[in-house]
């Protein structure tokens, strides 16, 4: 706190924030790189909802009402692309462009023109892939796993759709190794390691996930690029190569990628719970080796995606194990959350609810998983809407979840001000409520045999396909209290201590809030007080 | 406020319980036990492990809501100060552990027994099409497309006007039956003309991918007669929806009859073959390989033919349908022509270039009223279906040369297009 320096304060080397339109284009700040990502990452949950629910309109009965398949094929893909890409992964970039340099006592990240550079790559990448919408033969709609060898039968939106891809790359590795070489040089004097706020050993552990795998697919959709423009037949069977190769390079990223998206997020849920329940968090350390873990198992479980493809039996086994084995450190994450909570003193505000949401709703899209990982059972749920179902249960409300429990829990020390919490609620209820109405019914209509990716159903399917989309336009619709929500609070409202939170420790809380635009321009003391470590809190 | 939420729930939930007021079928909650003792057998461990997850449920949320109930701030409950203990996490770290071994050594058993493919009493070869599934039954010299129906493919238009549920199983009937007898171990032979297709019906069988130059295998051993539909379960582009698999289950003497009706043989020699001889690796098979191990004459993917963006040809173009190639020497009329054309057009050309021949502008496939195409260069049409061109598939393995001639007349004299021309069959013979 003593080194927090307020606006009055005046050198050369801190001033406020450009005036205008400028400030946001050049600016280097964290924390207005931070809020760039949120704003990013709300737009894209927005156009990435609106093809959700074009799809859901066309699935609410059987028959073609609205679309055409190619056109529903093209929204599948996009949706998934948008919500990964656009909306997830920037999500968790800016509540680690705004929350790490706090947590760890730096002043800002260790490089941050590259992070300017990082984020305004982006709106460049998503406007290539939403022209492609309007080019011949409309948008991509192989699925965003982008098979060959239909993706290769896309019209002139696959050269757009690829460099999108590694443009999305080079703003997520540039903002990788932004976040690893700032943990690891930028601590405060007596943050160690093992004293880092759970947030910040989740981002570490995520940004060498995003550094190792993000290259890989960039190295596939580069194969795709070549096979289809320059001769090249790494994917195609006439020429001697094997479209299942592309499947093993594809998933080889595309697992990593499902805890890049997930890591993050019970590094927020693991700052949440001990807040509201005014309670240490159970087993710090645990924690962090669990992490390591899920990181380290998340390389060589890629083939659980593409059982159905004809492995050999002793592959099938191996990934049936490896993919198992990862209940274990997920599991010991649970149970920790679960015994931070019991006998704490508990206080129900709108990020803990979220919180809560997020331990129940992720462990039941982990128990899918779970059953997903059993292979006799996968040839039944593969490709079906259970699949549909257990992917939207960990990524709606698991890191979604997170993203708005981040929110609302540093709302006040980005804004100065307390949001609405009694809107806050009617937002979490209505997302709750609508997010199990839309995703619970597709667990069933999987296992009845609805596979997923279809236009058209038979009619069998009818009544829960019907509540799905009643379930995902109540969805929808809800986010629209959130936007009011946070307008509302940069706009005003009753002023937020630096605390915020009762039960709140850590350096982040120790700054006023609004938190001063550079915060720690000398490093802070560490005191034992403000780290979460197991050890230090005994005394 | 409270009233109008009400009347939103309300406003909601009137359409929902005026579609379940209608006559369907029952609702399917679960997982079907199926006709097969590995069907029945992969129920079990679906229902095992989902009860093992609904115990392991109920103790952590059990007692996450104890705490949510007992250990609220707003009843004045004082914070504990335990946040360590390291027996409880070697505790939560093995009995998950134990609990899994458990799951997986039944799990590893079903897999084997999966993965057996071998003593199979026939073998049909399954080529996924977009959007259609060939079959060849390798032991009996029966070959034939299944192709969705005509009546579902009618209600499937956008907006056709037509309910959906008042098709007999809309979306999931078929042309042509795959006819298999039942109590046999039937082998499947994997592959795709195209893209990547995947064959399932949830009844017999789980799924398993049809890949271009591969050969996969799958088996089934039906035990009870009867009907068993599925669906394609890979993407595979715009007519994925829209290609049903339907197979009927008969008894041994009409599976007999059935294989003569279609001028097949019972001879056992090539029984014999497929079923002793001839293991097809179901993994990293190319398909050179493939196509010597295969007992199917498929020329498989020629290394000369077709760029990357071309689909594979894995079917020989010699095996293409046989029947109504015969015809008359004095040709088929125009009504005849027009009559099968326009079959054929809506069940294989609707799809991209519209009913009413208009085509979709918007996503690349041209109309066909007016088209420099279809009222030009007869020879340039032929060429067309034959071997397709960009997007569109060719057809030259798929289609008949009558049914060519007749969609290609039909297509030169619908939608006001009236260029006069008939097509017959021979025309097409001799592109070929």
């Amino acid at each position: 706190m003593s080194e927090a320096h307020a606006h009055d304060h005046h050198d050369d080397h801190h001033h406020g924030p450009e005036p205008g339109i400028m400030r946001w284009i050049k600016t280097t700040n964290h924390k207005d790189l931070g809020t760039l990502y949120m704003w990013f990452s709300f737009t894209m949950f927005m156009i990435g909802g609106m093809m959700a629910l074009v799809i859901r309109a066309e699935l609410f009965q059987p028959g073609l009402q609205f679309v055409d398949p190619g056109f529903f094929n093209s929204m599948t893909t996009m949706h998934a692309l948008v919500m990964i890409f656009g909306g997830v992964m920037p999500g968790f970039v800016g509540l680690a462009n705004w929350m790490v340099p706090m947590m760890i006592g730096a002043s800002d990240l260790a490089l941050p023109r590259i992070n300017n550079w990082g984020f305004w790559i982006l709106p460049f990448a998503f406007t290539l892939l939403l022209s492609t919408l309007f080019v011949d033969g409309g948008a991509p709609a192989a699925g965003w796993t982008m098979y060959p060898p239909l993706v290769l039968q896309s019209g002139d939106s696959l050269p757009l759709l690829i460099f999108a891809v590694h443009m999305m790359g080079v703003s997520s590795i540039t903002g990788a190794i932004n976040i690893v070489v700032t943990i690891l040089n930028m601590r405060a004097p007596g943050m160690t390691l093992l004293k880092m706020p759970l947030f910040v050993w989740t981002w570490l552990i995520t940004a060498y996930l995003l550094i190792a795998v993000m290259p890989v697919l960039a190295g596939a959709v580069t194969m795709l690029l070549t096979d289809r423009y320059f001769g090249t037949s790494f994917f195609s069977a006439a020429g001697g190569g094997d479209p299942v190769m592309f499947q093993h390079i594809f998933w080889f990223f595309g697992h990593p990628e499902v805890y890049i998206m997930i890591l993050p997020a019970f590094g927020i849920i693991s700052m949440i719970i001990p807040v509201f329940a005014r309670k240490t968090l159970f087993g710090y350390d645990s924690m962090v080796y669990a992490t390591a873990s899920i990181a380290f198992l998340s390389f060589i479980v890629w083939a659980h995606h593409m059982f159905t493809v004809g492995m050999p039996v002793a592959a099938e086994l191996f990934f049936m194990f490896a993919t198992m084995l990862i209940a274990v450190p997920t599991g010991v994450k649970v149970f920790n959350w679960v015994a931070t909570m019991w006998k704490g003193s508990m206080s129900f505000e709108t990020p803990m609810l979220f919180a809560l949401a997020f331990v129940f709703l992720f462990t039941i899209g982990g128990f899918s998983g779970l059953m997903l990982a059993i292979v006799p059972a996968d040839f039944q749920y593969h490709d079906s809407y259970f699949v549909v179902a257990h992917f939207h249960y960990v990524l709606v409300p698991g890191a979604v979840f997170s993203i708005m429990a981040g929110v609302y829990f540093w709302l006040p020390k980005w804004t100065g001000h307390m949001y609405d919490e009694k809107l806050g609620k009617l937002h979490f209820w209505l997302s709750t409520i609508f997010v199990n109405v839309t995703f619970f019914p597709q667990h069933f209509s999987g296992l009845a045999g609805m596979p997923r990716r279809i236009p058209d159903y038979a009619t069998q399917f009818a009544e829960f396909n019907m509540i799905s989309s009643i379930g995902a336009f109540g969805f929808g619709f809800s986010q629209l209290i959130l936007l009011f929500v946070v307008i509302k609070c940069i706009r005003g409202g009753q002023p937020a201590t630096g605390r915020v939170w009762e039960g709140a420790r850590g350096l982040e809380w120790s700054i006023p809030s609004p938190a001063p635009y550079h915060s720690f321009e000398t490093p802070p003391d560490v005191p034992d007080s403000e780290v979460t470590s197991a050890q230090e809190q005994h005394a | 406020m409270k009233s109008l939420l009400r009347n939103t729930v309300l406003a909601m939930a009137a359409p929902l319980l005026l579609a379940t007021g209608q006559a369907r079928a029952a609702l399917e909650l679960n997982m079907p036990r199926g006709v097969t003792e590995i069907t029945r057998e992969v129920y079990g461990l679906h229902m095992l492990i989902f009860w093992i997850c609904v115990a392991i449920g109920v103790v952590v949320f059990g007692a996450m809501i104890w705490s949510l109930i007992y250990h609220r701030h707003s009843k004045g409950a004082k914070p504990a100060q335990f946040h360590e203990s390291t027996t409880v996490e070697i505790a939560w770290t093995l009995v998950p552990f134990l609990i899994l071994i458990g799951m997986a050594i039944p799990a590893a058993g079903t897999l084997i027994k999966i993965e057996d493919a071998s003593d199979a009493d026939m073998s049909i070869k399954v080529t996924g099409y977009q959007w259609m599934w060939e079959y060849e039954y390798l032991d009996h010299d029966v070959q034939f497309f299944s192709r969705l129906d005509e009546a579902t493919n009618q209600a499937r238009q956008l907006k056709s006007g037509i309910d959906p549920t008042s098709v007999d199983n809309y979306l999931r009937d078929v042309d042509k039956y795959v006819v298999v007898p039942v109590d046999q171990k039937v082998r499947l032979l994997l592959a795709s003309n195209d893209v990547i297709h995947a064959w399932w019906v949830p009844e017999l069988s789980g799924k398993k991918d049809a890949i271009p130059g591969f050969i996969n295998e799958m088996w089934f051993k039906a035990e009870k007669t009867g009907i068993y539909r599925g669906q394609c379960a890979e993407l595979c582009g715009r007519g994925h929806g829209y290609m049903p698999i339907v197979v009927k289950v008969v008894t041994e003497s009409e599976f007999e009859a059935w294989v003569n009706e279609q001028g097949g043989s019972m001879t056992t020699d090539a029984a014999e073959q497929a079923a002793s001889g001839t293991q097809v690796a179901s993994a990293g098979t190319t398909a050179t390989d493939a196509a010597v191990d295969a007992p199917a004459d498929s020329a498989a993917a020629d290394e000369g033919e077709g760029q990357s963006s071309e689909p594979v040809q894995v079917a020989d173009a010699g095996d293409a349908p046989a029947d109504g190639t015969s015809e008359g020497a004095a040709g088929l009329s125009m009504d005849d022509l027009m009559a099968q054309g326009k079959k054929v057009y809506d069940g294989q050309c609707a799809a991209c270039h519209q009913v009413d021949g208009s085509g979709m502008a918007a996503a690349g496939f041209p109309a066909m009223k007016g088209s420099p195409v279809a009222t030009g260069d007869l020879a340039e049409h032929i060429d067309q279906i034959l071997n397709g061109k960009g997007a569109m598939p060719p057809y030259k393995d798929t289609l008949s040369d009558e049914e060519i001639a007749a969609v290609i007349t039909y297509e030169r004299n619908a939608f006001g297009n009236e260029t006069g021309d008939i097509i017959q069959p021979a025309d097409i013979a001799d592109a070929r």
